[in-house]
């Protein structure tokens, strides 16, 4: 039987819950016996070359591309999985989202005393993703099937999730594994 | 000395003193009824409704209810349960509690409350509502992060009695409001004090947080409640 197969982005977030993931340290070894990687930043795949079984998404959705790559993991993942507060409820990103979206922008890149007078001017390239209202948790744009909280999630909640949906067992949530920050 | 009065909660044969209400008397026999409102040494007033028990079929807030004899009270069943978290989300999803940034963090009861019940997302939408900050000479306001338990309306008052801490308006547009003269005058242990009774991130003191490193806060390794849970 061949391994299940995982993929993993980052939308709007820090890479944080991606670091948090390479924290199982030498379980690491164990990871690549008991799955393999498909389209991930951790093996610079850009593209998925077949179905996978489990994405794992960090980051919430804060432009047009991120709500792209996370319809493109929806039709490729069988599971999905929220990984980290951004991608679980915005996040630090979605502090934004009681200001209307004109204002950052112009606090950004208008108003801020950091920016010289001559480089007032807010970008509007039509190669750079357009921003949304607001940030969306993942789950207001695509069906998300699980979800670990935190900021990031510990390496041993993202490890237990993850041998959990492998092997096909129960989640064991210790009290120390849910935390938010 | 009166007789104790005879309760039940989840089946277990009970014991207290009369005039004691549904939370205390629980505590009493080491049974944990979940609290947010409510704070030792104020008189309660049933707002946030997470201690609601069912007591012979009807739903009733046990810091509020005095125990009577001969009470079936429901603490554990799988709906009573739901209904509190469903409370603790709505309590979520109608602030900004951006965790991670909060100065709160792990010493929160919001927050302690949903690691208790393990509560990985909410199962409504989140409102992302306009709030603000207020600031005053010794501590900070934050509205986004206020759940209105008033608290610190019963806690802290000017030495004439006078409240320091009110409520403004009503329903969806409540908030707390403040009394800048008297807040003005409140020394630092008065404003230790109203930060340390709000059950979670509204009430901050200026020029400290973050004092206690992650992995030593109140609620890294424990449950809240477990304290009771363990007198029994």
């Amino acid at each position: 039987m061949s391994k299940p197969v995982i993929a993993t982005a980052s939308l709007a977030g820090c890479f944080g819950c991606h670091m948090s993931f390479l924290d199982i340290d030498e379980r690491i070894l164990d990871l690549i016996e008991l799955v393999e990687f498909d389209k991930s930043p951790i093996d610079d795949i850009k593209k998925f070359s077949r179905p996978v079984d489990i994405g794992l998404i960090e980051g919430g959705c804060c432009n047009a591309e991120n709500v792209e790559v996370l319809r493109y993991f929806r039709k490729n993942c069988k599971i999905l999985v929220s990984v980290g507060e951004c991608a679980v409820m915005g996040g630090l990103p979605a502090m934004r989202n009681t200001i209307p979206l004109k204002e950052c922008l112009e606090e950004a890149y208008l108003n801020s005393p950091t920016v010289a007078p001559e480089d007032r001017l807010i970008p509007a390239d039509e190669d750079i993703p357009i921003l949304l209202d607001r940030v969306y948790p993942c789950h207001e744009i695509v069906k998300i099937d699980y979800f670990l909280p935190g900021c990031p999630p510990s390496a041993d909640l993202i490890w237990e999730a993850l041998t959990a949906l492998v092997q096909g067992r129960p989640l064991r949530l210790e009290y120390e594994l849910v935390k938010y920050d | 000395m009166p007789d104790k009065i005879k309760f039940t909660v989840d089946g277990k044969e009970c014991q207290a003193e009369a005039g004691m209400t549904i939370y205390e008397a629980a505590k009493a026999n080491g049974i944990y009824i979940p609290v947010l409102c409510h704070y030792e040494g104020l008189k309660p007033v049933g707002s946030c409704r997470i201690c609601s028990v069912r007591v012979n079929g009807r739903w009733m807030a046990a810091c509020t209810q005095p125990v009577t004899p001969g009470m079936v009270i429901e603490n554990a069943s799988p709906d009573v349960e739901e209904y509190r978290k469903a409370i603790i989300e709505m309590l979520f999803v109608e602030g900004n509690h951006f965790c991670p940034a909060c100065e709160k963090s792990g010493n929160c009861e919001l927050q302690a409350l949903a690691y208790r019940y393990q509560i990985l997302v909410p199962q409504f939408p989140y409102l992302f509502p306009k709030k603000d900050i207020e600031a005053f000479p010794k501590f900070l306001l934050e509205h986004n992060r206020c759940v209105q338990c008033q608290r610190c309306i019963r806690a802290i008052q000017a030495p004439d009695g006078k409240k320091v801490f009110a409520m403004k308006h009503r329903s969806g547009r409540v908030r707390i409001n403040v009394d800048r003269k008297l807040a003005a005058r409140l020394s630092d242990e008065e404003a230790q004090k109203a930060m340390d009774i709000c059950p979670v991130g509204a009430i901050l003191r200026k020029e400290v947080g973050f004092r206690i490193p992650i992995g030593r806060r109140k609620y890294d390794r424990r449950p809240i409640g477990s304290e009771i849970e363990e007198k029994k």
